[in-house]
Parts: C-alpha cells; sequence; structure tokens
C-alpha cells in the first residue's frame, strides 16, 4: 500500500468543512449503528440470563444497576431512539425526498428535537437512574 | 474482461460486487425494523424493574415471544449488512477487511442462534 494511502484524511474532512448539525447526525448514525450491534451482546445475554435461573437473571440486574450498567443502558437508549428516528429519514431520503439542503437542514433540527424528547421520555418511563446507579 | 461485451465496458457501469442485493436488504430490515423496535422499545420500558416471573412469563407469551425472535433475528442481519459497509469503508488492508467481515457474519449468526435457541427451550422445555 503506498504511503499516500494511510495519509489521507478520513471523511468528514473536519480541517477542510466546518462541522454543522446535518454533519453530526450522518456521523452519529453510523455510531449508533455500531453502538448497537455490539449491545445484541447484551440483549442476548439478558435473554439468556432470565431463561437459565433466577441467579444469573439477578447477576444481570445487578450489572444493570450499577454505574458501568446504568451508562451502557443510557447509550443503548439513545443510539435505538436516535438510529431509529434518522433511520426513518434514510429512507424517506431513498424514495427521493427532502433532498434540498434546506429541507435536510430543518429535517435534522426536527430530529435532533424528537430524539431527545423520546430518549428522555423512554428513560424516565422506564424508571432509569433513581435507585439504579450504585 | 474476455466475456464482457464492449458496449459494456465502454458504458463503465461495472458490477460493484454484490452492491445492489446488499443495498436493498439494508433497507427491507430497515423497514421491518420500525414496527419491530416500535414495539421493543415499549416492552422494555414495560419490563423494567419486573421479576424474573414476570419476564419469563412474556417471553413466553406466543406473541412476544416470536416478535422478540423476529426483532432479534432482523436486527442482527441488518446490523451485520451495516457493518460489512463500515468495514469496506475503514478497513484497506484486504485480510483484514476479509476477517473482521467473517467475524461480524459469526458472531451475528452465533448470537442469533443463541437467543432464538433459548426461547424455544423456554417455550417447549428440556
Ligand atoms: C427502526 C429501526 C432502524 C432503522 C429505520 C434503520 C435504518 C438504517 C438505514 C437506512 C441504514 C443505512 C444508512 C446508510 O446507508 O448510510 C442503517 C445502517 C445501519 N444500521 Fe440501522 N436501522 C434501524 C435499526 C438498527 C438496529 C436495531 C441496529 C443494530 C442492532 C442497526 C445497525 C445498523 C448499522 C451497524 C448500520 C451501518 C451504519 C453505516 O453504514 O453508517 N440498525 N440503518
Amino acid at each position: 500500500m503506498p504511503m499516500s494511502m494511510n495519509e489521507r484524511p478520513l471523511s468528514p474532512h473536519l480541517q477542510i468543512y466546518k462541522l454543522e448539525l446535518p454533519m453530526v447526525l450522518s456521523g452519529l448514525h453510523r455510531i449508533s449503528g455500531i453502538a448497537l450491534s455490539v449491545g445484541s451482546i447484551l440483549l442476548v445475554a439478558w435473554i439468556l440470563s432470565a431463561v437459565h435461573s433466577a441467579e444469573a437473571f439477578a447477576g444481570m440486574n445487578s450489572f444493570l444497576r450499577s454505574y458501568v450498567g446504568q451508562f451502557v443502558l443510557f447509550g443503548w437508549t439513545f443510539s435505538l431512539i436516535h438510529h431509529s428516528v434518522n433511520g426513518v429519514r434514510h429512507l424517506i431520503w431513498d424514495t427521493g425526498r427532502l433532498l434540498e439542503v434546506d429541507q435536510i437542514n430543518s429535517s435534522s433540527k426536527i430530529v435532533l428535537a424528537i430524539v431527545i424528547v423520546l430518549t428522555l421520555l423512554a428513560w424516565i418511563l422506564a424508571g432509569g437512574f433513581p435507585g439504579g446507579g450504585a | 474482461m474476455k466475456y464482457r461485451n464492449p458496449l459494456s465496458i465502454a458504458r463503465g457501469l461495472g458490477s460493484s460486487k454484490d452492491g445492489l442485493g446488499h443495498w436493498w436488504m439494508q433497507r427491507l430490515t430497515a423497514i421491518a425494523l420500525v414496527p419491530l423496535v416500535f414495539w421493543f422499545a415499549l416492552s422494555i420500558i414495560a419490563l423494567a424493574g419486573q421479576d424474573r416471573a414476570h419476564v419469563l412469563t412474556w417471553m413466553q407469551s406466543p406473541f412476544h415471544g416470536v416478535v422478540l425472535s423476529l426483532f432479534l433475528v432482523t436486527s442482527l442481519y441488518h446490523a451485520n449488512l451495516g457493518l460489512q459497509a463500515v468495514f469496506e469503508d475503514y478497513i484497506q488492508a484486504r485480510w483484514l477487511q476479509l476477517s473482521s467481515r467473517i467475524t461480524a457474519g459469526f458472531a451475528a449468526v452465533f448470537l442469533g442462534f443463541t437467543g432464538v435457541f433459548a426461547l424455544l427451550r423456554l417455550v417447549f422445555g428440556g
């Protein structure tokens, strides 16, 4: 591999373009997709722990209630909601709609607002943090 | 190149390997995931803080057991397709790209089978 291949900056070219909301959301789509993929391990571990035994399930729950567990769960909640809401926008784009620059800017703000509201709502409804994080 | 029609070479629109099928399955699984994620989020909210007996009853119910399996398999399939694209973008060394893709594929199949097997065992005993 020629040296120049290694030295090329990776997209998004932050030394060239200034960071805008649509770029951030696009980057987050990929990051949240990767986080969710890794999170599938947790989902399967949770299913197995419940099926396996009361001890395993209790162990899983005490991990999920720990500081690390709550951090992981919050990241997962955010990732799932961000990736799903933004993913629906991707599907709309694929039909050729909402592709004008101003539409992308305004839909980015709408996506961000929906994601923040739904993430907090889901977190509160599921009773995260208080009582947890011990 | 010997077997290609010169016209197709002139047009320059070669195959990008399995690009279209990959792109299409990524979208198809994404569409299927919209209702599945919605159901999953509501279920997790309802299950949070419940005891094991409650969780097991939920997993054993024909509807939720089947939909949970569908969610697991669909999201693993979709995640695997997505990760393949991510590896293609960031990993240049051919051998490393191939081994990452194979590892991710095996992991997805392993997780899917393990999860669904556990749910089947729960329902059918053994
Ligand atoms: C409502 C649910 C979901 C929707 C609508 C959705 C939609 C999408 C779409 C449209 C893409 C392609 C993006 C592109 O071409 O740039 C994508 C990529 C991806 N998705 Fe999802 N997805 C959903 C759920 C999930 C879940 C549950 C996982 C993981 C378990 C996941 C993991 C990924 C990954 C790893 C990628 C590749 C990221 C990339 O190429 O940047 N997705 N998703």
